[in-house]
């Protein structure tokens, strides 16, 4: 749980509230923990259905939001179609969060995975749990090799660390030259930014109990 | 329309550039005229259409805002013949617990909703099951032909 990215949004009522929903929702459904990375299987109900139920497999890749608006994005290749579905947390239509593989990536978000060949995307659905009872959460370091051009976001501007170095014979040099000159190194120093993006556990944990 | 770029030729070249002609942003991939579309049926009219690289068009989206999303109905323009389709997902940003696909997919159908195909190779969301269902009436097409068609729901 993060608190809200800008502080003109904050609102101690509405946290407040929102925290009670969110502590009312727990007290229904267990939500694990996991990561940007992890592999999960969703049980949601589905009016449009006939047995009124259905299920979902994929990897995380995107968390986003915060509070009760928290949310993320599973995605996965069934018969050879890339599917995402994104769920909100504390939906009440999700029925059970099951944690099959769990672990955690280099990067902040793999949306990256939507122009990579569809082998690291897939996942079978009838997937089974394997998750070694350990401390400490595992990184996966894989390197994913893109397809070339066209993309459908500019990943050689990010930064990536889950991409594979290959990603520079795919991109002309004016475009080199264009990331090298819209670089943000001093960003690094920025210390109320890096404030904001970091998990403040203690600050949570104060302000739930 | 030579004039018209005469003309804004001029005023780039008097005045300081503030935006670029181009954009550099995510592209919304919203379906409208003219959109490129992905047979995803087995139809031999649908199949040819892909293999020769000519994917259909789209020519009119029947809704009011002439975006289409998920269970519109579209004209489409495949090889030389305007065949009706229904969008079976869509690449655009889509809303909570609705899914989205790597490509906009479609199936062919007649006028009366029989599809040309006997069979989705690709899953479907199962949203459609409702909306296709609030689509049929008792005296136009019966759109749930499709939904017979289809080997899985996401």
């Amino acid at each position: 749980m993060f608190p809200e990215p800008f502080m003109i949004w904050r609102n101690p009522i509405k946290e407040k509230l929102e925290r009670k929903d969110m502590l009312a929702r727990r007290s229904c459904i267990s939500i694990p923990e996991f990561y940007v990375g992890s592999v999960l299987r969703v049980n949601l109900s589905n009016f449009h259905q006939p047995e009124k139920t259905s299920s979902f497999v994929g990897l995380c890749i995107q968390r986003d939001e915060c509070g009760l608006r928290a949310a993320f994005t599973l995605r996965n290749v069934i018969d050879n179609l890339g599917v995402e579905i994104k769920l909100e947390l504390y939906d009440p239509r999700l029925l059970k969060i099951e944690v099959l593989r769990l672990e955690r990536r280099l990067d902040p978000h793999l949306r990256y995975l939507r122009d990579a060949p569809p082998e690291y995307s897939t996942f079978p659905m009838d997937m089974k749990p394997d998750i070694n009872r350990s401390d400490e959460v595992p990184i996966n370091r894989i390197k994913v090799k893109l397809n070339p051009r066209p993309w459908t976001e500019k990943w050689h501007t990010m930064e990536l660390k889950g991409v594979d170095e290959s990603i520079e014979d795919l991109i002309t040099n004016k475009w080199k030259a264009r990331r090298d000159h819209n670089r943000k190194p001093w960003e690094k120093y920025d210390l109320m930014k890096t404030y904001r993006q970091v998990k403040i556990n203690f600050f949570v944990q104060t302000q739930i109990l | 329309m030579s004039v018209l770029m005469n003309l804004a030729s001029a005023i780039s070249s008097c005045t300081p550039v503030l935006r670029r002609s181009f954009h550099s942003s995510v592209p919304c991939h919203r379906l409208q005229k003219l959109s490129r579309l992905r047979v995803v049926d087995n139809s031999e009219l649908g199949k040819q259409a892909m293999l020769e690289g000519k994917p259909p068009r789209i020519i009119q989206v029947y809704n009011k805002t002439g975006i289409g999303t998920t269970g519109d109905i579209v004209l489409c323009a495949i090889k030389g013949l305007k065949k009706k389709g229904v969008i079976v997902g869509v690449k655009a940003k889509q809303p909570c617990f609705s899914p989205r696909t790597d490509s906009n997919n479609v199936v062919l159908i007649e006028d009366n909703g029989a599809p040309l195909g006997t069979r989705i190779v690709v899953p479907i969301p199962s949203v459609l099951r409702t909306i296709l269902k609030e689509k049929t009436h008792a005296k136009g097409a019966d759109y749930t032909k499709v939904l017979s068609i289809a080997t899985r729901f996401v």
